[in-house]
């Protein structure tokens, strides 16, 4: 290879390792940041242990959240924000919710590797890339077209095989692949679909944050025992006791 | 433009303008509710109202060019108020505020802050109109002041009778019209040549229809309960309907259908009936349900918390309170009620179930068992002659506006001790109160209206009123049963059956066992058990103390139901802010304190500090001590005004019976007599130049407030039942006295300084305008935690202050 021919593939390549360079130093910075997410979510629970039950959250939750790229679930505008422990606007009214919460919400689920999870309401697919970490198989389904379409296109390039997206009215579940060990509601509801709690399998459990899009009150959690009967435990994802002194 | 005489003052144009003024106002409430939630237009709208005193700062530098230019500074100002209604309108619909996320995003503040001083411009334009007269008019100062009276009166009753006639869109384009009339109106007053400008000024004045309709239309929040419905494939609005109560929006959506059961048992196994959702202001969903041919079609009906009452008694007559899409009316009728008397304040919802979706509805308002009421709801139950086996009151607004603790500033006397009161003495023997409310988690709403009934019990002359009470919930909603007699055995054991069927917990009922409560939805402790079981007996005010949230009983006095929110638990939420601790905080309340710092901080930066600038420049100065007497006099007699206005108001909405003619009635009244004080201050002024001219009007003020608080409520409780038209006049003739004199404070005191201390007027004007904006806000604050006599104490507490700072005791130094 003479000179010139050196100094132009010099030229050709630099800016390739210009923008590789810039692509590790940015995958660095988010992982940083995942970490440090983490690291919060887990001071967080400690702080609220009283009211969730536990001291911490599953390994394979806390190694999901930090596997998962959440900030590739954000719009471009707000992904500096991506790894905040905050909710975050996606379009069309709907939100991402705060890390903290879909951790909480994940291991209230207690997901294993032969679950078989059904999502209602997919939003921006991050919850069920988590749920993929830890599970089986995943089903979401997703009302809203625009939102149901970008959320499906993400997964499939992220590589999330064993996510099944479907664009339809959760309120029937989806009864192909029913029974499941787990379901989630995401999506708003004035009450606890019937046809879901028929496709939960007895000793599942379902999650169903309360509250509004950047507000989670509390977390319903809907246990379906081994003989069938349902009851449902009000969860405040908070350290907060109402009383002071004297209770 | 030829100068004018000067004196001709031009009052119709004031007038006008000020009517406009005053229609905006309220039309931008109207429309920023639509747009956000209620407490945030409250917010917005607050500090936009300090584009008044931010004129009287302008106005300090510009007064020398007004004589020299008058007429052109008058006409541009009231043109310039024109096109700014609609078009910072039009701007500030492009700034993407989104309060949701100020607590999350700093980068809200911002646009906020843009958003108020958008707002604030036509304000500004609208105050200095009438300013620019007071300075100009120096001899006919209170005509001046009472033509801005009487056409915000005007203005005040003409937005109500345009809400009801046209879209809030539309009437924002009338608004901008009316301004330019005014322009054309200004030009005739001030004898502008050539007189047939004011013909193209009259034809300019259609200049807002240019805008395409959907410029105009407001743009209602993503995360509103209607946006969020729009989004489901298919739903789309079928019909709009407009009014001061707020705009309805009905929707269908075939495809996926609305499935609006709140509460429903998680045992339930029926689908909810097809329904159309109808939203006030884009959320607050009602729905109007189609009852399908068979009775089992709405079987599910029977399974939330609300069925129980129809299974502990035979209810022969039901009273609905608030009945909206009648979902309760239809609850009724599957259970066979044979009299139901359905009570909706919203005329337009009536009439939407009973005649434009009638068919759909199944016509259930047209049935024989059906007897419907275009009534507010207190007011129906204190005038009825009637009594009623249930009086049913189900939760009348919003879940998620609920849950922000959004509500809290809304006075509502549904849910005071007094109300309560009223629902039993309507009961007939053995008849239930059934009240259900959002559950909130930890529980407020629902533990504040425990503690209202076993007070309200108490107050009936019932000495054990453990006894007569019942709590249930589901995981989403809460029933509270106050029975007229003692819960029976009998009783009892339906109750367990009804829960234990649908999973419903059993938090209150007398004799209840530590190990009943908390088995279907568990809580980490049995909130609701313990909490009742405090509140109805002996522990009622150490539970008080020890809760968190403040859920001690609302009463008349203190009408604010949703106000949760305690001090000390502030610092505890706030460092929980990051995990899961927003929610806690009630927002309402706090909306109401960062109104009242920011009007504060925006009133040193707009108005305080331009006049320091000037001060500092000026060579001739005033005494400190006459300064500080003039300011004090002009802020006292705004906050006093107020004061009394906002107290009024709140006293005559039950004597009213709705607060859409408490607010026409009383603002209108209010604001015309006071002009017609206004006007009449300039004869006494002239009759008795050697007193302190405010002495005898405040004297007056002073005895009618003392009269209202002494004689008002008794007065109005003995007529409450009387024809409108009787409650009417009497609120006139109530009101007018105390507003004569109320309108002559200011004209009295502008005289006066504009003969000795000219250069202060708009100084005056400035400081009397920030001390409106701050007013309202501490009226406010201070009902929510002392009572409405309070704020009429402090009215006439600030009438005294007025009366020794008066300025022409200031003249001799």
């Amino acid at each position: 290879m003479d000179t010139r021919s050196r100094n132009i593939l010099f030229l050709l390549l630099f800016p390739l390792l210009f923008f590789s360079s810039a692509d590790h130093a940015l995958a660095d910075r988010y992982a940083t940041a995942r970490r440090n997410m983490v690291l919060e979510i887990e001071q967080d629970v400690r702080d609220t242990r009283r009211h969730i039950g536990r001291e911490s959250l599953m390994q394979g939750v806390m190694v999901a959240m930090a596997t998962v790229p959440r900030h590739e679930f954000v719009p471009a505008a707000s992904r500096r924000l991506a790894y905040a422990n905050r909710p975050l606007p996606i379009g069309h009214g709907q939100t991402i919710s705060q890390p903290y919460i879909v951790a909480l919400m994940t291991d209230l689920l207690q997901v294993d590797k032969n679950d078989r999870v059904l999502e209602i309401g997919a939003g921006s697919g991050y919850q069920a890339a988590i749920l993929a970490e830890l599970a089986g198989a995943v089903y979401t389904m997703e009302i809203i077209r625009p939102l149901g379409e970008k959320a499906g296109k993400k997964l499939y390039k992220l590589g999330y095989n064993n996510i099944s997206l479907r664009i339809a009215d959760g309120y029937y579940g989806w009864p192909e692949a029913a029974p499941f060990d787990a379901i989630i509601v995401t999506a708003a509801a004035t009450h606890i679909p019937p046809p879901l709690l028929r496709q939960l399998k007895p000793g599942g459990r379902m999650v169903i944050p309360v509250g509004t899009r950047f507000m989670v009150q509390q977390l319903l959690l809907v246990e379906k025992n081994t003989a069938g009967e349902i009851t449902s435990r009000q969860i405040l994802p908070v350290r907060f006791v109402p009383f002071t002194g004297g209770h | 433009m030829p100068e004018t005489k000067k004196y001709t003052p031009p009052c119709y144009s004031i007038a006008l303008v000020s009517a406009c003024a005053l229609a905006y106002e309220i039309l931008l409430l109207r429309l920023f509710s639509i747009i956000q939630w209620h407490h945030f237009a409250y917010m917005v709208i607050s500090i936009a109202m300090l584009g008044y005193g931010a004129s009287g700062a302008f106005l300090v530098f510009l007064q020398k060019h007004v004589e020299k230019k008058f007429s052109l500074i008058f006409l541009t100002n009231i043109a310039l108020f024109s096109m700014t209604t609609v078009g910072c309108f039009l701007i500030a619909q492009q700034v993407r505020f989104s309060p949701e996320e100020i607590l999350w995003d700093a980068g809200q503040l911002p646009r906020l802050l843009l958003l108020y001083l958008l707002l604030a411009i036509p304000f500004f334009f609208a105050a200095n109109t009438v300013a620019l007269g007071l300075i100009r008019y120096k001899k006919n100062i209170s005509r001046i002041y009472a033509a801005d009276l009487i056409g915000a009166a005007a203005g005040s009753l003409a937005i109500v009778a345009l809400l009801f006639l046209v879209f809030p869109s539309t009437t924002l384009k009338l608004l901008a019209t009316g301004g330019m009339l005014a322009v054309a109106c200004a030009w005739l007053e001030l004898k502008c040549a050539p007189r047939s400008l004011a013909l193209l000024f009259a034809l300019g004045s259609l200049f807002p229809f240019l805008f395409p309709e959907a410029w105009t239309q407001p743009a209602i929040s993503p995360y509103k309960g209607l946006s969020q419905q729009l989004q489901v494939s298919g739903s789309r609005i079928i019909s709009e309907h407009s009014s001061p109560l707020g705009l309805l929006t009905v929707i269908k959506s075939p495809v996926v259908p609305l499935r609006y059961a709140p509460g429903l048992s998680m045992n339930a196994t029926g689908e909810p009936s097809p329904q159309l959702a109808v939203f006030t202001d884009g959320d607050g969903i009602s729905v109007i349900t189609n009852p399908g041919a068979g009775r089992e079609t709405l079987s599910w009906l029977d399974q939330t918390p609300s069925a129980l009452p129809y299974h502990l008694a035979a209810i022969e007559k039901a009273l609905i309170l608030g009945s909206g899409g009648g979902m309760d009316v239809l609850q009724a009728l599957y259970h066979r009620a044979p009299s139901i008397d359905a009570v909706e304040m919203n005329r337009q919802m009536l009439d939407l179930v009973k005649n434009v979706y009638g068919d759909f509805a199944g016509n259930i308002y047209n049935r024989q068992e059906v007897d419907i009421h275009v009534a507010e709801a207190r007011a129906f139950v204190s005038t009825t002659g009637k009594r009623y086996d249930l009086i049913q009151l189900g939760p009348l607004d919003a879940f998620s506006a609920a849950s922000a603790g959004l509500y809290a500033l809304s006075e509502t006397y549904l849910y005071t001790v007094e109300a309560l009161e009223r629902y039993i003495d309507r009961l007939s023997a053995g008849g239930f109160v059934s009240l259900s409310r959002w559950i909130r988690m930890p529980p407020r709403d629902t533990l504040k209206l425990i503690a209202t009934a076993a007070v309200a019990l108490e107050n009936t002359g019932v000495s054990d009123p453990h006894n007569q009470l019942i709590l249930i919930r589901s995981w989403q909603t809460s029933t509270l049963l106050i029975k007229n007699g003692r819960v029976t055995a009998e009783e009892i054991a339906a109750l367990k059956k009804f829960c234990r069927t649908r999973s419903f917990d059993l938090a209150y009922y007398p004799g209840i066992h530590g190990t009943e409560p908390n088995r279907y939805n568990i809580l980490s402790e049995p909130f609701f058990y313990q909490g009742a079981l405090s509140l109805v007996g002996n522990g009622r005010q150490d539970f008080l103390d020890r809760y968190k949230f403040n859920i001690a009983p609302a009463t008349d006095e203190r009408p604010y139901f949703f106000h949760f929110f305690k001090w000390r638990i502030l610092p505890e939420i706030l460092s929980l802010r990051g995990r899961g601790g927003i929610p806690l905080l009630e927002w309402g309340y706090l909306i109401l304190i960062v109104t009242l710092l920011q009007a504060a901080a925006a009133s040193v930066v707009l108005i305080l500090l331009p006049l320091l600038f000037y001060r500092a420049g000026k060579k001739k100065q005033q005494s400190i001590h006459g300064k500080g007497k003039t300011l004090t006099y002009f802020f006292s007699i705004g906050l006093a005004f107020l004061f009394m206005e906002i107290a009024c108001i709140q006293k005559f909405i039950l004597f009213l019976h709705h607060p859409l003619y408490a607010v026409a009635v009383v603002l209108t009244g209010f604001l015309l007599f006071a002009g017609l004080g206004s006007a009449f201050s300039s004869h006494r002024i002239l009759a008795r130049q050697d007193r302190n001219p405010v002495a005898l009007p405040i004297t007056i003020i002073a005895f009618m407030g003392l009269l209202y608080i002494f004689f008002l409520s008794p007065v109005l409780n003995g007529l409450t039942g009387g024809p409108d038209i009787l409650r009417i006049s009497l609120t006139v003739i109530l009101i007018a006295p105390l507003a004569f004199c109320m309108g002559m404070p200011f004209p009295l005191g502008i005289t006066t300084l504009s003969d000795q201390t000219p250069g202060l007027v708009p100084w005056a004007w400035a400081v009397n305008g920030w001390a409106s904006v701050i007013s309202a806000v501490l009226a406010t604050l201070t009902a929510i935690h002392f009572g409405f006599t309070v704020v009429i104490l402090l009215a006439l507490g600030f009438y005294a202050i007025a009366l020794v700072s008066f300025p022409q005791t200031a003249s001799g130094e």
